[in-house]
């Protein structure tokens, strides 16, 4: 089937702001989205420029605005968008190039909310034990590829670009509330911070945008809870 | 631009980070890489990682050995097997230890699984030896490793591609790589240079590889003289979804699923009595490909079903979460209710730059150490895998050698100078970019890239003749002569990923001429290279590597003893 595909383009050597440009691609109903900007790239406009590796939704790097939502471009396919297509890069981060933009902000907030297993005692032979209820308890935030969908299709964060983010408080659930981990303390003392947990208002795109399933609002409120009660 | 460091390790992967968390314990160290870490393909391994800790059931390192070198079809090297088995166990607790999340046994230790090619004395049944994590032990590997990069600070240079590797004087003394990000070129002088760029699965039309996976590490040691090691072994496996290749964890036949043909009969019980859907996957992918020649795919099309329905939702929910949601996501099947049609898909290079079991390269039949220059991961070849990989033992081979190199060159650079730098070292990687930016008139990337990966699926795919080999030789040498004339149209300095997949390109073209080159040679059947006409294993002349150099009149191949310690090759049979 043929579909339109509306692209907002930019080149910094060339442009002074973004434009957009309409492409047609033949392709088929159960084609991803990425195999149409691909089909656009190598038959058509080899300037289109986009990141992508796995192309099945688990490296995360090619998270972008199609159809006004945030979306990993390989997960969605022609037939969940229909004939009329629009893409543009993530909101809220500088754009490098076309689809491309600058996740250096993005991972600097990850490392800010120390993000790794934090416990000093000498560890076992073998494996420290953890229950498998235990091991539930954060499951859910462990799945997050950082894709960036969720940071950036938050208004908190379109506001005010000094909040931390969904995807850096998703990170630091998964070490708070995992059992063998000791630096709980130290995470929710930085997420209790003005630009922690606060300038979240339970607004819901991130659950709403995240293509792991992952329930970020509860999380977000999880940790928020921690925080106000002492309690993990 | 010119940096200095002790130490460059290329890829971001598992191999990659654990030689960065040893080697930068003591050394100044760099890793760069093409994409940004927890981008690496690493990230997108399902099953498990294999290890005989007898968490479920008993099971012992010596098993998970002889597994390893019957599923390699005896050409593994196995004095590099017994290390890696051994020391499989140790890894997997400093994996927990860093916080890797593995399911969980009742009494709180890590659960295991079972998984293809594993077995209890040595080939009695199946044993749970696969250590996972849902379906996505892999992502959880990457996620873990660069946490820790992270805590250890570990320097990066993401989105860099290395170009070309820099010798001088006999020693491995750095890299050239291209800054994505502004078209610069970068030299990195450094004591050792380490290769963790993952494998090539690109060449090929279906292939459950990222995009990225474009041999780059493997081409560009082989075009400075490196040879590449048993390249003719590439592992198709069995279960990729049809069409698109996107792999399906042989984790989901080790909780029970089963493949089906278009009778709806488990045809693996008639071909491996023992292992049945859990037999090595060169063998199930070439069953597969007979049942479907024989008329036997379902509908009599090019496909066959794995059939999960009997595990239930509670299995698939708690054990297969990832495989469920892509067949939901791809096909709009519920695997509850639903077989999955599926195909065997392109997956794992069992060859690549040779190394001994310390991740040093060596180059040549009596494993002559290039000085400087180490390789762990897929980009190697041990060889742990021989001619087939069992599950699992990707992940397991990533970090124990990841660690050994990482260890073994952070010891070499204590006790080394820097060796200069060739002259004009940028030269070769400038003018090959020049000559790419300034071509008009030829052919687009994408159109050779295709023609590539379909002839390379259909002729020197799961099953080989010397007609069709020379075939698509014939091809690739045409390719080869199109790709000089390839034209651009992005020539710009930002971002320019067209140029870097026409490199990618010219990668995939130079392996592809060393598989095809070693594979018409090898005259036998083993692992998962597959003669029609040459169709049984012959050890009497074939037991031995494949050493293919790259020289300016054609590729020259040579052979390698296989190290044999204990186990001496007996029919493969499941």
């Amino acid at each position: 089937m043929l579909v339109s595909v509306r692209i907002k383009r930019f080149d910094p050597d060339v442009d002074r702001k973004p434009h957009w440009e309409a492409y047609t691609a033949e392709v088929e109903p159960t084609d991803r989205v990425l195999d149409a900007l691909n089909e656009i790239k190598w038959h058509q406009d080899g300037t289109l420029t986009f990141r992508r590796s796995c192309g099945h939704g688990i490296c995360g790097s090619d998270a972008m605005m199609i159809n006004g939502r945030n979306r990993l471009a390989c997960k969605v396919l022609i037939r969940d968008v229909g004939a009329k297509i629009s893409v543009e890069p993530l909101r809220g981060f500088a754009v490098i190039k076309d689809l491309v933009v600058d996740m250096e902000q993005f991972f600097a907030k990850y490392r800010s909310i120390l993000p790794y297993l934090i416990n000093d005692n000498p560890p076992p032979e073998k494996e420290r034990l953890q229950s498998p209820q235990e091991r539930a308890r954060f499951d859910d935030t462990t799945k997050c590829i950082l894709c960036a969908a969720c940071t950036t299709s938050c208004p908190s964060f379109w506001a005010d670009k000094e909040y931390v983010g969904p995807a850096a408080i998703v990170q630091a659930h998964r070490f708070i509330f995992d059992s063998r981990d000791e630096g709980a303390g130290q995470r929710l003392s930085i997420l209790a911070e003005r630009h922690g947990v606060w300038p979240c208002h339970t607004i819901f795109n991130c659950t709403d945008a995240c293509p792991r399933g992952i329930e970020v609002t509860r999380a977000i409120q999880e940790v928020k809870d921690a925080i106000v009660t002492g309690r993990v | 631009m010119l940096h200095t460091y002790d130490a460059v390790i290329v890829g971001a992967g598992g191999a990659g980070l654990m030689a960065a968390l040893e080697a930068s314990k003591s050394a100044k160290v760099a890793v760069l890489t093409k994409l940004y870490p927890t981008r690496s393909h690493t990230g997108t391994a399902q099953g498990g990682i294999g290890a005989a800790l007898g968490n479920v059931e008993e099971d012992h390192w010596e098993w998970h050995v002889f597994d390893t070198i019957k599923g390699g079809d005896y050409l593994c090297d196995q004095d590099a097997v017994e290390i890696m088995c051994r020391e499989a166990v140790e890894v997997v607790y400093d994996l927990e230890h860093m916080g890797l999340p593995f399911n969980r046994t009742p009494d709180g230790k890590i659960d295991q699984r079972p998984f293809g090619g594993h077995t209890r004395e040595f080939g009695k049944g199946p044993v749970s030896r696969a250590c996972y994590a849902a379906d996505r032990t892999g992502h959880m590997i990457l996620q873990t490793l660069y946490q820790q990069c992270v805590k250890q600070g570990v320097h990066f240079f993401n989105e860099y591609h290395v170009l070309d590797l820099l010798i001088n004087q006999g020693h491995v003394c750095g890299v050239v790589a291209y800054e994505i990000a502004t078209g610069e070129l970068h030299t990195f002088h450094a004591k050792a240079v380490f290769f963790a760029t993952g494998g090539s699965g690109r060449m090929f039309k279906i292939t459950s590889n990222a995009h990225a996976l474009t041999g780059d590490g493997m081409a560009v040691a082989y075009r400075r003289g490196v040879p590449m090691e048993d390249m003719e072994f590439f592992q198709f496996h069995p279960t990729g979804i049809y069409k698109m290749g996107i792999l399906l964890t042989e984790g989901a036949r080790g909780e029970g699923g089963i493949l089906i043909n278009g009778k709806g009969e488990r045809f693996m019980e008639r071909y491996a009595p023992t292992m049945k859907d859990l037999a090595p996957r060169d063998m199930i992918s070439r069953y597969i490909y007979l049942e479907i020649r024989e008329g036997r795919g379902i509908n009599g099309k090019d496909y066959v079903y794995l059939d999960l329905r009997h595990l239930g939702r509670d299995v698939l929910n708690k054990k297969l979460p990832d495989i469920t949601d892509f067949v939901q996501t791809y096909l709009g099947i519920d695997p509850a209710t639903e077989p999955i049609p599926i195909q065997p898909t392109a997956h794992y290079a069992m060859g690549g730059i040779p190394t001994n079991y310390d991740a040093e390269v060596v180059i040549d039949k009596k494993n002559t150490v290039l000085p400087g220059f180490y390789a762990a991961g897929e980009v190697a070849c041990v060889s742990i895998h021989g001619a087939n990989r069992l599950g699992t033992n990707s992940l397991v081979d990533i970090v124990v050698f990841g660690r050994r190199g990482g260890r073994k060159m952070a010891d070499y650079v204590k006790r080394t100078d820097l060796v200069p730098l060739p002259p004009d070292p940028e030269d070769y990687v400038q003018e090959q970019i020049a000559r790419l930016l300034a071509s008009h008139g030829g052919d687009n990337v994408a159109n050779l890239r295709e023609k590539m990966q379909v002839e390379m699926m259909d002729k020197c795919g799961v099953f080989r003749t010397a007609e069709h080999l020379r075939n698509v030789q014939q091809t690739l040498a045409d390719l080869q002569d199109h790709y000089r004339q390839v034209t651009l149209m992005d020539k710009g300095k930002t971002f320019n990923t067209e140029l870097l997949e026409a490199i990618e390109l010219g990668n995939l073209l130079d392996l592809a001429e060393a598989t095809v080159a070693a594979a018409l040679a090898r005259e036998e059947s083993r692992g998962a290279h597959y003669r029609e006409d040459f169709p049984k294993r012959d050890d009497a002349n074939w037991l031995k590597h494949s050493l293919a150099y790259k020289t300016d009149s054609g590729i020259r191949l040579a052979y390698k003893p296989v190290t044999i310690t204990k186990y001496q090759p007996q029919e493969r049979k499941y």
